[in-house]
């Protein structure tokens, strides 16, 4: 391990018009490129997912390095909601309010094969799937999956921040989607 | 001439300057943030937030008076206790006047106790007991 401390990357400017002086590009880019670098994931962890999650964000696999450094364990402050575990039918709303109550524009990943389609728990009491009470980004297979699978999964959310154009949460279709769970 | 040191007014003005900059990047930053950034403000949203679990009544409900007598009581005790502490690091160097000292504040503290107990602070059911009890 280099522990030089000037051994650090910065991220590559967006695709963009140059000059000598001035630097050009569109507002969805530059904002894409800040947000995606500065999630604030909430986690909701219910189960076993929950303690890889916590792998995932200890130094040896240093989530933080993607800009996670802070949690929020309030909806009001945070944009990807991490959910980890098995959501049993009586959480199912308390997850939606969640959901509904966080910060505009929101992710959401479903970590683990419970939150993605209720894993083994086929029974009376198991939520099948998180995608039956929120819209959901990036679902991460395992059960429970490894951090690097974790990672991967908080990669391609990060592509999706990336690459959001700023006009998709107006749009018909995402009213749509949001209606079809029942959120305004 | 010599060199004098004097304030005038004027000379406060760059401080002036400076603090109506930051006050002014605060509301506008505050102000932009709020009209500019996305937003979806509905009823469910705005609700406080009770741990995703629906809020039930008011906070601010009448409370039965014992709970506020319990917490002044314990905060009295609560501060008794923090004076003991450096009292207690600094016992061997007060000696003898130190320890009558405390003993002094604790019986003023015990009195006042003494007094609560005896006007029946403490008998929590004292109406709901039937007679002769």
């Amino acid at each position: 391990m280099d522990s030089n401390i000037n051994n650090f990357t910065i991220v590559d400017a967006p695709e963009g018009i140059s000059g000598s002086g001035f630097f050009a590009t569109s507002l969805d880019k530059a904002i894409g490129l800040a947000r995606l670098n500065s999630l604030w994931p909430l986690p909701f962890a219910t189960s076993c997912c929950g303690i890889e999650f916590m792998a995932t964000m200890a130094p040896h696999y240093d989530l933080s390095r993607f800009g996670m450094e802070r949690l929020s364990f309030s909806p009001r402050q945070s944009d990807l909601l991490m959910v980890m575990g098995t959501i049993a039918k009586k959480m199912g709303p308390i997850l939606q309010e969640v959901y509904v109550q966080m910060a505009e524009p929101r992710w959401v990943i479903a970590v683990g094969a419970c939150a993605a389609s209720g894993g083994i728990f086929d029974t009376y009491s198991v939520l099948q799937g998180i995608d039956r009470v929120i819209p959901v980004d990036v679902y991460v297979p395992g059960c429970p999956p490894r951090p690097e699978q974790i990672i991967n999964g908080i990669l391609k959310i990060q592509d999706l921040v990336h690459n959001e154009s700023g006009r998709r949460r107006n749009s018909p279709e995402y009213k749509e989607l949001l209606a079809k769970y029942g959120i305004e | 001439m010599t060199p004098t040191l004097q304030n005038t007014p004027t000379d406060y003005v760059p401080v002036l300057m400076q603090a109506a900059v930051v006050i002014g990047f605060v509301v506008t930053v505050m102000l932009a943030t709020h009209y500019l950034g996305p937003a979806r403000k509905t009823k469910r949203k705005l609700q406080n937030f009770e741990c995703g679990i629906e809020q039930v009544g008011n906070a601010r409900s009448p409370f039965s008076v014992k709970y506020f007598l319990i917490a002044i009581l314990f905060v009295l005790f609560d501060v008794e206790v923090i004076f003991m502490y450096p009292w207690a690091v600094n016992f061997r160097e007060l000696g003898a006047f130190g320890f009558w000292e405390m003993l002094i504040f604790m019986g003023f503290l015990l009195s006042g106790f003494l007094y609560l107990f005896l006007k029946g602070a403490f008998t929590w059911d004292r109406f709901n007991k039937p007679e002769g009890h």
